[in-house]
């Protein structure tokens, strides 16, 4: 008897609907590069076009992978652009305003991220609010914050070694920025995948009751989620900080919507139907793709939230209509 | 012989390439309650949507209502032309808004200036009076009772059919698995009041029993053939049985104990809101059924223990251990080797967008952790093994739980408790939404765990899974225990009695 459990001859052969499914978004990202390298012939279709956008993208990517957490865990975390901008602004004030070591400003970034990420749990969690009136709130308290600490101006003069570690310091003639967004995805990924925790992270956010009456501690997990988000947000502070080696009170909230539409449409993409940490990282550079591609063609600059705005709307409903009426995370 | 009020003929439907339907014929008489059955996936879900005009039948085909041939494809809605009424198991009634605005809800909708509400007050206790049910009119329809919502449906459904000329066809579709015994009676009875005023009735179930007691013929579905048309009056349990499965299935009941165990756990001084039980065990090896009335409580008794919902006061003692309930948690009873099976399938149960594997394994997954991670080949072996010995069908681990029939679901989120192999094994209604074939196998599942010792409390509303699974009853009235029934004392209808005979003499 040569016959192995698992009979299911369909398994075995290539699935062209499941692979356009999985594959469909870098596929159109592909034709998209071939069109604007069509269209804007010798600038389009450079390497350090390329290596600009991986870039200056990064901390939105890192936004979208922290957003990512508490979605798959159920909840939203709309504080994740003002927590980026909080943390840079932090290490600007410590460093270059009070010349305090940049490890020293580091550490009360990534301290203050946790801070906020625990305000979040406490009043999602234990409060029992709807996490998106929660991140709403403590976005607007975070921006007064910041513009308090900056006084409503940017931070010049910032360690260059930060500078050094996310800019300047490069690899195969990209910026170490984007190496730490994949470092990020990595562990997002072998999380999500291969761990335990993974799974009931997956189970709380699909399943609260199932969770639960499994004995998962449904109330750390979902803290847990929140924390890591605001943590990593931090992290996309300081990747941010170090690109422009400044600390800027404002533009940090321009990195949320994108991260939102990076982290649905990833979605819908590598694991269909799930919120993962490849196919955030893949969106962000597509709709950074198709923005900058726009921008070279002189398209106007209120086009860019339009087209992020669109994005995010068309990334849900192309979800709803491939996997029709299928439960996901979606929603 | 009059007009039939429906007649079937070579009815067909393909989905891809799977034959939900290959061709089934019969006839509902007018005025008749005309029984539907088969197991889960045997074509009757298809049938009503085929009849509803949801789907278009394979061509060839005919259906005629009252003689009048139905147009495939139909355009939606217009079912009601052809003087048929649908009440499916989800009601579509709205919970928010009162019994009235439910009720009227045709009349008030279609009306293009203000509402006329003493007309439809007066309309709506007409409706009342007809059928002999009365409700509150301004009572939150998501307030009432589950078996007043179904009440509430199928009077909406049958006056539905009074605006047409002539007599009308309502077609039940499961309208009874979440109703206690009580509902059933009563919806039952309203039935009788529709056929009475000269409608003709579908009545659509799984349940042999219910099928038996209304209908005054029944056809029987199987693999989307007709197995056959019986007479209800003159066939057997058996008969139906065997029509729905193809083979004669013996009742397996459970062989009694000859020594009772050791006790296992005991629940004390339990005392909430409706819910009074000084004292409660359960033995090795045995098990213990939980049953009464809707509102007797005894299905919350597997909650409490576990922890899933918050108690005041009372111990539970597992194991040479004493935990007040107040401070158990699902996570606890789960390291005192405790597994409860939920009768919320898809909300507390499994997660039904879920790989199966992911379902079955959610409790185990620490001992797949390797050096690597999780071993994702060595999960999806376990699974597909796990699949096999379980008999789920298709047995493929990858498949989303959603997928699956509900028996089938049942089986996997079974075996995800089992694999502990649980010293305490709670059951709120095992076999709800199961079907016969598939029952057997949960039944014996839950025989081979208190064989090797396990305790086994199953909460149930049905009589005769009680009768043939349990050692010992508890039967529950008034949030306490009313009767105890043990060994040959256990039969349906001694269980039957329990429940009503406690019910009234509690007044006293």
């Amino acid at each position: 008897m040569d016959t192995p459990l698992s009979t299911s001859p369909e398994r075995r052969r290539f699935n062209v609907a499941d692979f356009t499914e999985r594959f469909g978004l870098v596929l159109v990202w592909i034709v998209m590069i071939a069109g604007f390298g069509i269209l804007l012939p010798g600038i389009f279709l450079s390497w350090m076009n390329f290596s600009i956008m991986f870039a200056t993208q990064s901390p939105g990517a890192v936004l979208a992978l922290a957003l990512i957490i508490p979605l798959t865990a159920g909840d939203y975390d709309l504080s994740v652009g003002a927590t980026l901008t909080l943390s840079a602004v932090t290490v600007g004030v410590l460093n270059a305003v009070m010349g305090l070591p940049l490890g020293v400003a580091v550490l009360a970034a990534l301290a203050g991220g946790v801070a906020v990420g625990l305000v979040n749990a406490f009043f999602i969690v234990y409060v029992r609010i709807p996490s998106l009136v929660v991140t709403l709130g403590t976005t607007s308290v975070i921006t007064g914050l910041v513009q308090w600490m900056t006084n409503s101006s940017t931070i010049g003069g910032i360690s260059p070694t930060l500078v050094n570690m996310v800019m300047r310091g490069r690899l195969f003639g990209i910026s170490y920025a984007f190496y730490y967004v994949i470092a990020i995805a990595l562990a997002i990924w072998l999380v999500f995948e291969f761990t335990p925790l993974g799974r009931r992270i997956l189970f709380v956010g699909r399943g609260r009751e199932v969770a639960r009456l499994s004995g998962i501690d449904v109330g750390r997990v979902r803290v847990g989620c929140l924390v890591a988000s605001a943590l990593l947000s931090s992290i996309g502070g300081l990747v941010y900080a170090g690109l422009l080696g400044a600390a800027d009170p404002f533009s940090g909230l321009n990195f949320l919507l994108p991260a939102f539409a990076a982290a649905y449409l990833g979605a819908t993409a590598i694991i269909p139907g799930r919120f993962n940490p490849w196919g955030a990282v893949i969106s962000v550079y597509f709709l950074a793709t198709g923005i900058t591609g726009l921008t070279m063609m002189g398209i106007p600059l209120w086009v860019t939230s339009v087209f992020n705005g669109a994005a995010l709307i068309l990334a849900v409903t192309v979800s709803q209509f491939v996997r029709g009426r299928q439960e996901t995370d979606i929603g | 012989m009059s007009v039939p009020a429906l007649r079937v003929s070579g009815i067909a439907k393909t989905f891809g390439g799977a034959r939900a339907l290959k061709g089934i014929s019969f006839e509902v008489a007018a005025g008749e309650v005309h029984g539907l059955l088969g197991q889960n996936g045997c074509g009757k879900s298809t049938f009503v949507k085929v009849l509803a005009g949801f789907h278009a039948p394979d061509p060839g085909g005919t259906i005629e209502v009252f003689g009048k041939p139905l147009p495939f494809p139909m355009p939606p809605g217009a079912f009601r032309d052809y003087r048929m009424a649908f009440v499916h198991q989800h009601l579509g009634l709205v919970p928010t808004l009162t019994v009235l605005e439910n009720l009227r809800v045709a009349s008030i909708t279609a009306r293009r200036a203000r509402v006329n509400w003493r007309e439809e007050r007066a309309a709506a206790r007409a409706t009342f009076a007809r059928f002999g049910v009365s409700l509150d009119l301004n009572a939150r329809t998501g307030s009432l009772s589950q078996t007043d919502q179904a009440l509430l449906a199928i009077m909406r459904a049958a006056e539905d059919l009074r605006g047409a000329d002539g007599p009308g066809l309502l077609i039940l579709d499961e309208p009874t698995p979440f109703l206690p015994k009580e509902g059933v009676d009563r919806l039952f009875a309203l039935v009788r009041q529709v056929v009475g005023h000269g409608d003709s009735v579908i009545f659509i179930s799984h349940d042999i029993d219910e099928v038996r007691e209304i209908t005054d013929r029944a056809t029987i579905l199987r693999d989307g053939l007709v197995s056959g048309t019986l007479t209800t009056k003159g066939s057997s349990h058996d008969d139906f049985v065997e029509g729905i499965i193809g083979r004669r299935i013996a009742r397996s009941v459970t062989a009694p104990a000859v020594t009772r165990g050791r006790t296992l756990a005991r629940v004390t001084g339990v005392a909430e809101p409706g819910l009074d039980i000084p004292a409660l065990e359960v033995a090795e090896g045995e098990i213990l059924g939980l049953t009464g009335l809707l509102g007797s409580g005894y299905e919350r008794v597997p909650y409490l223990m576990f922890g899933a919902r918050e108690a005041t006061v009372g111990d539970l003692h597992m194991g040479g251990k004493t935990t007040p309930l107040r401070s158990m948690t699902p996570k606890a009873a789960i390291a005192q080797k405790m597994a409860l099976l939920p009768s919320d399938r898809p909300g507390a149960s499994g997660v039904p967008g879920l790989k199966v594997r992911d379902n079955m394994l959610l409790l185990e997954l620490d001992d797949f952790m390797g050096r690597f991670g999780l071993n994702l080949r060595a999960m999806g072996r376990r699974a597909s093994a796990l699949s096999a010995e379980y008999e789920v069908r298709p047995a493929n681990p990858d498949m989303r739980l959603g997928q699956l029939s509900g028996g089938n679901a049942q089986k996997v989120l079974l075996a995800k408790w089992m694999i502990r192999n649980p010293d305490l094994l709670l059951l709120d209604e095992p076999t709800q939404g199961v079907d016969v074939g598939t029952r057997q196998q949960i039944y014996r599942v839950i025989r081979d765990a208190a064989a090797r010792g396990a305790g086994v409390i199953c909460a149930s509303s049905d009589a005769e899974q009680l009768a043939d699974l349990c050692t010992r009853v508890l039967i529950f009235s008034r949030g306490r225990i009313a009767v105890e029934l043990t060994g040959q004392d256990i039969t349906k209808d001694s269980i039957a009695e329990a429940c009503y005979g406690h019910s009234t003499l509690d007044v006293a």
